[in-house]
This record gives C-alpha cells, structure tokens and sequence, in this order.
C-alpha cells in the first residue's frame, strides 16, 4: 500500500516536471531531440585526440572532450597512486623526518580545496613561467614556456615494426618463463631468478631488434620558429596544471588508504614469516602487502573514482574536457539542456561504473579464500 | 662478621643510548639507509624553507594602502588587507555587515556549547540551532522585515557565502539521508530501488555537472513565471549531491547496530517507526558523527565549485579580486590567504571529528 503510494508520488511528480518542461520548450523555442549531435560545431578545441576542426560536428566535439577527460584520469590516476604509495609508505617510516613531512605533505594538500590548488597552478604557477623565447630548456631538446612543455617526438621509420614486436615476444617469453619457475619451485623446491632473467629478456630483446634494424627512430625536436615553437610533442598547460592538482591532491586521500592497510596487517605476520626464515623484502612482498592490499582495494576504488569526477574541474581552467567541451561549449551554442546535460551525467555513470565493475572483480579475485 | 651491604650507585646508561643522541640515533640515523634519507630531507629542507620564510614574512609589505606600498621583493599582504573587507562579505554592503556578524556569533554561540562535553541543557540549544536560527539568521542576512533593509543575495559573497552554503546544504542533506538510507535498507522492493537508484545517480556524476543542471535545467522544470534566485538553485543541487553521500554515511551506522536491537524494539511492541526513532536511529546517527563531520569536511571544499555558476565564494572573490587591473600580478598572496582560510577550517574540524571518534569508541566496543 505503502509502495503504491510512493510510485504515485514519483510518478506525479515526474509528470508534473516534464509538463513544465515542454510548455518552456515549447514557449522559449528550444528544440529537442538529438539531431543536434550531427550539425557543425564551429568552434576549435586546443587539444584533441583525434581529427578535428571548426567544421566537425557536435558529437565529434563530444568525442574529443569524452576522450580528452579518460586521458587525464588515466594518467591522473597513475601518478596519484605512486604517489600516493610513496608518501603511504613515508608516512609509516621509522626516519622521524621523513614520517613527519609525509604527514605535513598530507595534512596540507588534504584540507585545500581541489579547485584552489588547481587555480594556484594554472594560474600562479604555469601563467608566470616565461615566453617562448625564454624557455627554461633542460639538456638541450626539452623546453618549458608559459605555452606549455615541449619534448622530441619519435618518430618511427621502416622496419620500426621489429621493436614492438619484440617487446610483445619479450612479454610472452617473461609470462612462460615466470610459470615454469613456479612449477619447478612447487616440485623440487629449488627458486629461479625469475627478475633477473625477465629484465635481461625485457630489455635486451628490444635493443636486438633495434640494432638488427638499424635504429629506425628518429627524433622531432622542437624549434623556435618566430614566437612559438614548432614540432615535438607538447603538453599543454592547461594539462599539466589539471595533473597536477589531480594527482597532489588525490595521493594524500591514497597516502591515508595505504597507510591505514599496512597497520591493518598485524605485527604478529610479520614476526611470523621472520621466524618463517623470510628475509625483509621477500615478508614485505609476499605476507604484508597481499593481506595490506585486501584493506586498500575498495576505499582506493573510490579514490579514483574521485579523480575521475574531479577532473570535470577542467572546466574552470579550459582544459578541454567533456564538461568543458560539451556541458559548457556546447550547450551555450545550442540551448538543448536537459540533452547535453543527460549525456553528459550518463557518461560519468558509466565510467564510474565500469571503474567500480572492474576494481570489485580485482577485489573479489585479492580477497581471502576461506576454508 | 659479616661486613654491612653497601648499596653501590648504578652505572650511568651509556652515552649512546640516553637523551638527544639515542634519539637521534634511534629515529633519524638507524640504518646507513635512513641517515641518507635524513640527509636528503635536511637538504630539501634548506633549499626550499629559508626562501619561503623570507618571501612569506621577512621580506613581505604588510603596511600600507595601495599598490605602491608593495615595493619589496616579498609577498604583498597589502593586497590581501585592502580586500580583507570583500574576502570576508563579498559585496554586502559595509553598513550592514554588522548583521552578518551577529549572525555568526549567535550561531557560534550555539556550535560551542554543543560540542563543548560539559554544558547542560543541549537538546534545546539543538532544537533552538535547528528551527529557530534559520529564520533569525535569514532575517539578519536577507532583511525586509523588522526594518532591517533587504540585501539581495547577489551581493553576499566571500567567506560568509561559503560558510553559509555548506552548513544549508549539511543540515539539509541530513533529514534527506536518513530517509534515503532508511529506503535502501527497506524490505519494500520499490522503495529500495527507487532509493538505490537515487543515490547512485548523484554519487555517480560529478559535483560540476549537479551546479550546471541546477543552474540550466531547474528553470525549464518549474511552471512558467516561477523563477529562482541563483543562489537556491545551488542550493538545491548542492543538497541534493549531498543527500546521496549523506545516506550512505547513516547506512554505515545504521549497519553498526546490533541485529538484537531491532529484535528487542519488536518484541516491546514498537511499530516500525518508533523502532527507528527511538530505538535505532539515536544509536546509529550517534555512531556516524565522525562521518557526517567527514562529509561536512569534503561539502567545505567542494562549495569552491559555485564559482563555475557564477556565485562569489570565498575562492571565488580572491580569483575575482585578481583580475582587478590596481592589482594585478599577486595571485600568490590571493591563493595562499584563501588556501590557508579553508585550511584552517577542514583541520580543525578534522581533528574535532578525531577527538569525537576517540571519545565514543568506548561506548559502542561490545557487539
């Protein structure tokens, strides 16, 4: 009864928004439907992924900023986790210092707003480094100006598709190899150096190759052609600062996380496996950190989730991503609100329920089997 | 005869093991390792403390009225002194500031002798904080009643914007929670999903992306002629983000207690919502404080976003005051004063969360 009740509120209420909606459609002249999507955008995009210009339609655009916001959450997420590990650690060091600046590194960037530190970067930081001309250049081919952070680019040659190639083979060599050692260490007992070998393997199969082929990569470096610099790779500020921020602020929530799993493992372990005839480093690799990681995973899930979100606060600095791009640009040009809004509130849904898919399967598979 | 037992005094520990030296030793040098670590630190240390000092203190302008009193090759604190007024108010006008004021010592008042374990009589200070000062407080603020004068909402701004968001959207997101996550732990399958889905969707998507719905899509569903001021629109996508968090905080709680206690409420004959009101929820909202502080905590920082709609909060009016042209080129200075601001509010209110957790774990330790 109850339930019914409910439902007929819901429902009412639903009914009662949408009527409002389209009388304001219909009186303000706004169109609906996505049609939109495949009209010319007309404006340019300062990063892009893929093909673009001013003449590509708005789901193009959409395109380019969904893609440009999975980029810097994956490189995002990469620095903020090793980070994050680092300071964890730290944190947790008997070095009185290093524990005490670990803890002041994360009380600090913890308690400032995400979007302060993001303006202090862009602005404070990037906007007051020096004209193209003045680059601050470091070796001679690696340059840093207020228009963003240039490197050579590779660029590969004929016969490039050796190397690639043999670090594939490399790989497969490492995956076969790292099985057969666990195979005779369960059977006779005797280990195998299994790093050693996997890093010779790993490094020297792509150095083979190059050589076979004549190291077929050369380098674009960037110049100084009147005010700006042509050629190599570019990071563009706007970039750099969204890393920034997204990875110092999201490594001191992770610090916490990992600090919190390594207490949460009992010294009890650690004297056990000592006593076991473990050495350090082999207690630390195989008995703490798989029982510490069991306690990480899940607020850690949510950590990067976070970080996802949070770069939508590209908008505030032009970084072209899919808030900026789509629910900013967009919208403004063609007015249809509840679309742009729709999809753009369904893609984070999305991403953020195949991150949390993905990293409840990672944890199901961590957890402890029980007997 | 046996000679008399002379005590003899004990030796002195060795000089390595006592006093600053065994500390030093125990916790900077223990291993060659840790010493080069020390080092490393020491180093970072001396490159980077001595020049922010002197940028900071030393070398800074603190007297002074405009620009040109900022002449040294330190931080121009007269920047932040000239705006120190508009940090605070945003564009209230001076005369009236003394309302706000009031305001805040009442509401300080009322915040103090909450949290403080010793003063009596905390229900009615509760009650009075929760029905009564909202209504005082939008008298002060707002005016147009009792004579005071009315100030539009487009002019309040600054730390007091922030302050205000955040405790609105904390204190109305509660009663939301508690009824979203008394929902999802429901036995009625609709009402579970509905909720379920509710929250979700909100903790899902980006704060950024609520603001903007709030502030394009809230005008076209309301009737023709209807419109909200800016500031309601955030608030209600603010309360609504932080209703999901919040629910999800009180199921926590509400998880916590003990299957027995419903159990013993049932067989008192308590129907369902007695059950909750007076059995599980004082119990479980007191477990979770630690968590609503924590959220309170995270809205704190996340009020900065209201900028992107075009409201001046705190960070808001400092980016504001930057591009003012008598001032240009102390972004430094804005950004460190409203960093330090927001700072010191999310630690204190971190470590008070701290101090409670400390205090109600005895309470709760049997399960």
């Amino acid at each position: 009864m109850f339930q019914i009740l409910v439902v007929g509120a819901v429902v009412a209420f639903g009914v009662y928004i949408v009527n409002n909606t389209l009388d304001n459609l219909a009186s303000r002249g706004i169109a609906s439907g996505f049609d939109f999507l495949s009209s010319e955008a007309g404006f340019g995009i300062i990063q892009s992924l893929i093909e673009y210009s001013e003449a590509s339609s708005y789901g193009r655009a959409f395109w380019v900023g969904l893609l440009n916001t999975l980029l810097v959450s994956a490189i995002g997420i990469i620095l903020a986790t090793i980070l994050g590990f680092i300071i964890g650690v730290a944190r947790l060091s008997s070095n009185w210092l290093v524990a005490k600046m670990a803890a002041a590194y994360i009380e600090t960037f913890r308690n400032i707003p995400l979007l302060l530190q993001l303006f202090f970067w862009y602005f404070a930081v990037l906007r007051a480094l020096p004209s193209p001309r003045q680059s601050l250049v470091i070796g001679d081919s690696v340059f840093l100006n207020i228009r963003g952070f240039y490197t050579p680019r590779p660029v590969p040659e004929d016969g490039f598709w050796l190397i690639p190639a043999a670090i594939v083979a490399g790989v497969v060599a490492v995956l076969l190899l790292t099985r057969w050692a666990h195979r005779r260490q369960d059977e006779t007992g005797q280990p195998f150096h299994v790093v050693y070998v996997s890093a010779g393997i790993l490094i020297g199969l792509p150095v083979l190759a190059a050589a076979a082929s004549g190291f077929p990569l050369s380098w674009d470096i960037p110049e100084l052609r009147g005010f700006n610099f042509t050629g190599g790779m570019v990071l563009i500020p706007e970039l750099m600062a969204l890393l920034l921020a997204l990875s110092i602020y999201t490594a001191s929530f992770i610090a916490e996380i990992v600090r919190a799993g390594i207490l949460a493992v009992s010294h009890g372990q650690t004297e056990a496996a000592y006593s076991l005839g473990l050495r350090p480093g082999p207690t630390l690799r195989l008995v703490v950190i798989p029982q510490a990681m069991r306690v990480i995973i899940p607020p850690l899930t949510s950590q990067f989730l976070n970080l996802t979100k949070n770069s939508s606060l590209a908008a505030a600095i032009a970084y072209p991503d899919l808030v900026s791009v789509f629910a900013g640009t967009v919208l403004n040009q063609t007015g249809q609100a509840i679309e742009v809004i729709a999809i753009t509130m369904a893609v984070y849904l999305t991403v953020s329920l195949l991150i949390s898919l993905f990293m409840n399967w990672y944890n199901k598979r961590m957890a402890l089997v029980e007997r | 005869m046996a000679e008399a037992f002379v005590e003899k005094p004990d030796l002195s520990p060795p000089i390595a093991s006592v006093g600053v030296v065994e500390w030093l030793r125990a916790n900077l040098f223990s291993t060659p390792f840790n010493a080069l670590l020390t080092l490393v630190c020491l180093y970072l240390i001396y490159l980077s403390a001595p020049p922010a000092i002197e940028w900071l203190f030393v070398h800074a302008d603190w007297r002074g009225e405009t620009r040109d009193d900022c002449a040294g090759d330190g931080a121009c604190w007269v920047f932040v002194k000239a705006r120190f007024g508009q940090f605070m108010y945003g564009f209230y006008p001076e005369a009236q500031r003394w309302r706000v004021d009031a305001a805040f010592l009442i509401f300080i008042a009322g915040l103090a002798a909450l949290m403080t374990p010793r003063v009596p009589g905390k229900r009615w200070v509760a009650l009075f904080l929760l029905f009564v000062f909202p209504f005082v407080a939008y008298t002060l603020f707002y005016g147009g009643i009792l004579g005071f004068e009315v100030v539009e909402t487009a002019l309040w701004g600054g730390l007091m914007l922030t302050l205000i968001i955040a405790t609105i959207g904390i204190v109305a997101s509660l009663p939301l929670g508690v009824v979203l996550a008394l929902g999802r732990r429901s036995q009625m399958p609709i009402v579970r999903a509905l909720c379920v889905a509710f929250i979700e969707l909100w903790r899902g998507v980006p704060l950024i992306t609520v603001l903007f719905m709030a502030s394009v899509m809230l005008p076209l569903f309301l009737p023709e002629g209807v419109s909200f001021d800016k500031l309601l629109r955030a608030f209600i996508g603010v309360t609504l983000f932080q209703s999901a968090y919040m629910a999800e905080v009180i199921r926590g709680g509400l998880q916590a207690i003990p299957q027995g206690q419903y159990e013993a409420a049932k067989a008192l004959g308590l129907n369902y919502w007695k059950l909750m009101a007076l059995v599980v929820l004082p119990q479980a909202l007191k477990l979770v404080i630690p968590g609503i502080v924590n959220t309170f905590i995270a809205l704190f920082k996340d009020t900065t976003l209201v900028l992107i709609i075009g409201l001046f909060d705190l960070l808001g009016i400092v980016q504001a005051a930057l591009t003012d042209p008598n001032w240009l080129g102390f972004a430094v200075e804005g950004y460190i004063f409203a960093g330090f601001g927001y700072w010191i509010f999310c630690f204190g209110m971190s470590r008070y969360s701290q101090y409670i957790e400390r205090k109600l774990e005895t309470g709760h330790a049997r399960r």
